[in-house]
């Protein structure tokens, strides 16, 4: 049985613990083992939030090691590198180009490391960017990024389309099941394009 | 059933599983969330008590009317609690009683990172130790059932790792144990030092049975592999050592106080070289060499978490290589956009005061700009702390300083320091940011709040009369966004001789959405570019460096209108207004 290292990151409040909680619920719906680690605690609102989802035979620890992720998923456009560590030559990176400016350079918006971003890309084995926001919003759910990334991201897992869409409508509210599918729909053909 | 359940979510279904009755606890993290689940069962009586030594009470009362209880708390909350929990040792229980304590190794959300497992030892009462959701779920069965068999609380040990983590759970159904009935025994329950003295009798005699249980129960696991070394370890660190070192005998301990001694000694025997893999203090492996076990030496740091590359370090295992990345534009905690603390350490920075901090959201204002906090300890210290200061210069000080505390942790022990400060005659001066809530740990409703953990009405303290009522003669509400009568108060207070208490009384941005009001936007044509708007540190303000002006992210602005405050110019307007 395979393993997959998930590692979603992003800005609090982008959905990142939705995202992630979503994936395990469709690995256990595949009979999967998984686990799940994430940290929150202090006041995180647009502080960086990192999910570790882990999905095999059998699962031991929740959190990945370094340079063992399989797939990083980037919510936001920099948010990776904080987390580079875990990737190696053997990872595929999932990049929303959306960018939030971070609070510590919020004097200076210019700062915002572009070339380190592209620089970096040269370390993975395979990296796909978009602008899951742009998406999502043409969704009409602007507030659907993280799922529009999870749709993407359903495209490297040998999982069924009719238990991705089980898993959604399993963790979102009631109410925006359906434009979330259509969000997560959307972002699924984004990588045929 | 299969689902997956964060430990937390876990631990609360084991409660319901194991027909729990009562749960009192007061929230810290990484342990909130197991209450905050536990009052979705109808099942279980819920409650936010005060604080972690009224909530172990009152399980401890519940357990002598005859149900099973729990307490819930983050590490530093047995300190509180521990005062019950030494006596409960001697007296034991009635109906099962766990006490559930999470530990934050690394300190995510913490100000220490101490290792409770010191506190089974010290209480001589049983801890136990999952390593995952599902044994989370089960322990609390199980300890409810080790807990009425040998009449003793038994301590549940958690930590950040396996409370914040998720993984696949079997259900099971809730067990119906009823009520044992109140139980009336006085030389079991009426702790006068004739009683005490036999019941201390008790409890060593408990201990060596718990020691004997422990290395016949299925608690304790033996997973045989080479005999070359063997690694005795629980909890979230099992799951590290399995994954480092998949081809090592183990043996896996559930509960790791008292320790059983018989199967460890039968297990070094299978093995040549003997360790013990652990996170934080050393305290297993003391035990085993105080015992006379010989036990293998590891460098291993007391500080922080463990993992499966720590692991792998210590036994000399190959690290795959891998880069790191420094100085990237950071993203920092800061406080919320319309934060009702803001005001207050915007003026206290402006008045240069010494600042006693507290534990909450408002310990962020000791982060720049407002850089407003000097001290932070433990709950409720700012308060005893500012009348330390002003005893020890005579007054003085008190003239230069404040404390400032939150509403949740004045009423859970600031209270207490209030009191004193009342008594013998303080002349501090105390700001109690009451924005009616409890915000850092997850907007839990407190005394203050005026509804209850399922969110239905509950009286509401009043905390200014609180304070009249203790005597205090100074005692004012302020509106954290007035800052030039904030300014004002705050100077006229300080410098006066007497004891003095403020009260804000703005709710919290995430207690009372109905507060947030439309946005504000800055009118590049009156911006003159003075940044003094940048100083209020509202991440909803940002300095544009190439137009030299300032501006308001309308998507995270939620009108609280600080800034128009200390805007000059009048450049900052609301919109639709």
């Amino acid at each position: 049985m395979a393993k997959y290292d998930i590692l979603v990151v992003g800005v609090g409040g982008q959905g990142s613990v939705l995202a992630s909680d979503i994936i395990c619920e469709v690995a256990l719906l595949e009979n999967f083992d998984v686990k799940k680690s994430e940290i929150h605690g202090m006041a995180q609102r647009g502080g960086s939030v990192v999910s570790h989802v882990r999905i095999g035979e059998k699962v031991y620890s929740p959190t990945i090691s370094f340079a063992q992720a399989d797939i990083i998923v980037s919510l936001e456009r920099m948010e990776f590198l904080r987390y580079i560590e875990y990737a190696s030559k053997k990872t595929v990176l999932i990049n929303n180009s959306q960018k939030i400016i971070p609070a510590s350079i919020i004097n200076d918006a210019e700062l915002y490391p572009d070339s380190l971003i592209e620089d970096n890309y040269k370390n993975f084995k395979e990296v796909y960017e978009f602008d899951a926001f742009k998406t999502a919003k043409d969704c009409g759910n602007p507030r659907g990024v993280s799922v529009v990334c999870l749709g993407y991201l359903s495209n490297f897992l040998p999982f069924s389309i009719e238990n991705w869409k089980k898993a959604v409508a399993e963790k979102v509210p009631q109410k925006t099941v359906d434009a979330n599918i259509k969000s997560f729909l959307s972002g699924r053909d984004l990588y045929k394009k | 059933m299969k689902v997956i359940l964060s430990g937390n979510e876990a631990f609360a279904r084991g409660a319901y599983e194991a027909g729990v009755k009562v749960i009192s606890s007061y929230p810290g993290t990484p342990s909130s969330e197991i209450t905050d689940n536990a009052k979705k069962y109808k099942e279980i009586y819920c409650e936010w008590a005060s604080n972690e030594k009224v909530a172990l009470e009152v399980a401890i009362g519940a357990s002598q009317a005859g149900v099973r209880s729990m307490t819930c708390m983050k590490h530093v909350g047995l300190n509180v609690a521990a005062d019950p929990l030494m006596t409960l040792s001697y007296t034991g229980v009635n109906g099962g009683i766990v006490v559930l304590v999470a530990d934050d190794p690394n300190m995510f959300s913490s100000q220490n990172e101490q290792d409770s497992r010191h506190y089974a030892r010290f209480a001589k009462v049983p801890m136990l130790e999952p390593a995952d959701s599902n044994e989370a779920k089960d322990f609390i069965k199980i300890a409810m059932e080790i807990s009425e068999k040998f009449c003793t609380p038994v301590i549940v040990r958690s930590c950040t790792r396996l409370s914040h983590s998720a993984g696949v759970v079997e259900l099971g159904e809730r067990v119906d144990v009823g009520s044992k009935g109140l139980e009336v025994d006085i030389p079991k329950w009426v702790m006068v030092p004739a009683n005490g003295r036999v019941r201390h009798q008790f409890v060593e005699k408990r201990l060596i049975e718990l020691t004997k249980f422990n290395s016949q129960s299925d608690l304790c696991k033996e997973e045989l592999y080479s005999n070359s070394i063997g690694i005795i370890c629980s909890g979230i660190v099992y799951q590290y050592v399995k994954e480092a070192l998949p081809d090592t005998s183990i043996l896996k301990l559930g509960m790791v106080w008292p320790l059983p001694f018989d199967r460890i000694i039968e297990f070094s025997k299978k093995v040549k070289k003997l360790y013990v893999v652990e996170e934080l203090d050393n305290i297993i492996e003391t035990e085993l060499r105080a015992n006379g076990i010989k036990v293998q030496k590891l460098k291993r740091s007391p500080l922080g978490e463990l993992s499966v590359d720590e692991v792998r370090k210590l036994f000399k295992k190959m690290l795959p290589e891998y880069s790191t990345l420094e100085n990237l534009p950071g993203r920092p905690p800061s406080m919320c956009a319309g934060c009702s603390h803001r005001g207050i350490f915007y003026v206290l920075n402006r008045l240069k005061l010494y600042v006693s901090g507290d534990i909450g959201c408002y310990t962020l204002g000791l982060l720049p700009p407002l850089s407003a906090i000097h001290s932070t300890v433990c709950m409720g210290a700012s308060v005893s702390m500012a009348h330390g200061i002003d005893k020890a210069s005579d007054g003085e000080l008190s003239k230069k300083s404040v404390a400032v505390i939150g509403d949740s942790t004045f009423l859970h022990t600031g209270i207490n320091g209030l009191l004193n400060a009342f008594y013998n005659n303080g002349k501090s001066t105390i700001i109690i940011l009451d924005n009616t809530i409890t915000g850092m740990t997850g907007h839990q409703p407190n005394p203050a709040t005026g509804f209850n953990i399922r969110l239905e009405p509950a009286p509401k303290v009043d905390i200014v009369e609180l304070c009249k009522g203790i005597g205090i003669k100074r005692v004012r509400r302020i509106d954290p966004f007035d800052v030039e009568e904030c300014l004002k108060v705050i100077k006229e207070e300080v410098e006066t001789e007497e004891l003095s208490v403020l009260v804000t009384n703005r709710p919290c941005i995430f207690a009372d959405r109905t507060v947030i009001d439309s946005p504000y936007y800055i009118d590049p044509d009156k911006c003159t570019g003075c940044k003094a708007c940048t100083r209020i540190g509202c991440p909803a303000i940002s300095w544009l460096k190439n137009e030299k002006r300032a501006f308001i992210d309308e998507s995270i602005c939620t009108g609280c209108g600080l800034c128009i405050k200390v805007c000059r110019f009048n450049a900052i307007n609301q919109r639709g207004k």
